[in-house]
């Protein structure tokens, strides 16, 4: 039994974790766990991830949570080359720093924009008040600036010359709100040219693929969610949006 | 110049550098930030500090955020990417951040969880306990303090159940930057009267066996300030500093 890796390619690590894998041709197992079916509370994925969560990864007896964790734990094991996880110190540290700052602010902020412009929507048949999606949009264009002009800067990647981790971490998360609605390249040309940068750099027809789901997720329908799950994602989601 | 670290011992990540700097011996220069007394644009907060780097990017501003460091030309902020350069540079002892590609991952792990659950909510303690108060004047919203509590304990009961479990330390046997990380975090409600070791003994036992490792004296040395939090209310705080986070932290009471 070789690696396998339960995704979801709804979710932004899910995707980050896909595209690296084909990228550098690592053989895995794609165990396909459902969000909307509620496919992470089953007890059978449990075993897996005691913390319902994907994106995750069993190797043989050895099974891990979090993207950053199994990213790097591929690119250690299947030693990928040099630039995703560079060997030289600084670069390496431009790589950490990015990856730890990202969780909050990116993420976080993208994600509740996702979920305040589409997936809330969705569940509970409303659009919600359009303040709240200004500030929600102000959140992300505030950190997306700091991205631009902290992390990026002038550099054609996040760590220099080459894609590192850190630009395939940060594109997949900036492709969610995108997939709400809010084309955040738009406007931005330095944005836009890295994006296609990172695209070109792992392959474009697999990054398309990787993004068909979310791309498409306007014609999602709440039928498509499982009618005992629905409840217990709202709450869920309407706390996130909250602490986001 | 050697290494210089910015920090502000208030801050939980400072004092995880703090500690593991100082626990390994590494020569660097400790430069103090004060987060409640600086000038403009300075305040505690998440956003990220301005690196400059090799290839000749825009003005560093260390002294905006912490933790930052700086080694010649070169600096870096965010707590995590702090630790491992410093254990790479000075090649720390293997265990606290093992070679062993599986137990290398599981602080992966725990470093990445760390962000969105214990670190979410074990700061809004002294946020709403001390500071609200402070910068705003309004009572201590005792409402708000046991949501934070209540979203504090979810967090825990995952730490004890998934990443502790029956062991030693957070990846077995000996303590690694996962558990350096976790206590600092958690000391952060005991310094301002939120004792969450006193009723779950395992945790507390864990806690005692991560100050043992690191040297119970620099673990007490490097809380001195947040067990004296009390002494805060006391400090001039700058007036635009006052200013500038209060509308923050109202929005935080919402």
């Amino acid at each position: 039994m070789g690696l396998e890796l339960y995704l979801d390619l709804l979710s932004q690590p899910c995707r980050a974790l896909y595209i690296f894998a084909r990228s550098n041709n690592i053989p895995f197992e794609f165990k396909q766990v459902e969000l909307m079916k509620g496919q992470h509370k089953t007890e059978e994925f449990q075993k897996v991830n005691m913390l319902m969560k994907v994106p995750a990864m069993r190797d043989g007896s050895f099974t891990l949570a979090e993207s950053i964790a199994i990213l790097l734990y591929m690119v250690r094991k299947f030693k990928t080359p040099d630039h995703w996880y560079p060997s030289d110190l600084q670069k390496r540290a431009r790589v950490d720093e990015y990856l730890s700052w990202q969780h909050i602010s990116i993420r976080g902020k993208g994600s509740k924009l996702f979920l305040m412009k589409l997936l809330l929507p969705l569940l509970t048949g409303q659009p919600l008040p359009p303040e709240k999606l200004e500030g929600a949009t102000e959140e992300l264009n505030a950190v997306l600036k700091q991205f631009e002009e902290t992390f990026l800067q002038d550099k054609p990647f996040i760590a220099g010359s080459e894609i590192s981790l850190a630009d395939l971490v940060a594109l997949v998360e900036l492709m969610q709100p995108v997939g709400s609605g809010y084309d955040l390249f738009e406007e931005r040309p330095k944005l836009a040219a890295w994006r296609r940068r990172v695209e070109e750099a792992v392959g474009k027809q697999l990054f398309q693929e990787a993004h068909e789901g979310i791309l498409n997720a306007k014609n999602l329908t709440v039928d498509m969610i499982a009618p005992e799950m629905l409840e217990q994602f709202k709450q869920h989601l309407l706390k996130q949006a909250q602490v986001l | 110049m050697g290494l210089e670290l910015y920090l502000d011992l208030l801050s939980q990540p400072c004092r995880s550098i703090y500690i593991f700097a100082r626990s390994n011996n590494i020569p660097f220069e400790f430069k103090q930030v004060e987060l409640f007394k600086g000038g403009p644009g300075t305040g505690p907060g998440r956003a990220a500090a301005r690196p400059s780097n090799s290839e000749g990017a825009g003005k560093v501003s260390l002294l905006k955020k912490v933790p930052a460091l700086k080694d010649g030309d070169f600096t870096l902020a965010e707590c995590t990417a702090i630790l491992l350069y410093l254990s790479r540079k000075y090649n720390t002892p293997d265990h606290w951040y093992p070679s062993d590609i599986q137990k290398r991952a599981q602080v992966d792990e725990y470093l990445s969880w760390h962000h969105t659950n214990i670190r979410a909510n074990a700061p809004k303690t002294m946020w709403i306990k001390v500071l609200i108060p402070l910068f705003t004047g309004q009572p201590l919203p005792s409402e708000k303090l046991q949501e934070v509590m209540e979203g504090l304990s979810a967090s825990l009961k995952q730490f004890e159940e998934r990443f502790l479990k029956d062991k030693a330390f957070i990846i077995g046997s000996e303590i690694s930057l996962a558990d350096l990380v976790a206590v600092v975090e958690l000391m952060q409600p005991v310094g301002v009267g939120c004792d969450i070791f006193e009723d779950r003994p395992r945790l507390m036992e864990w806690r005692r066996r991560v100050e043992d490792a690191v040297g119970k004296e620099l673990f007490f040395q490097a809380h001195e300030m947040i067990f004296n939090i009390r002494e805060l209310s006391n400090i001039q705080i700058h007036p635009q500093l006052k200013e500038h986070l209060a509308p923050v932290l109202m929005k935080m009471l919402k």
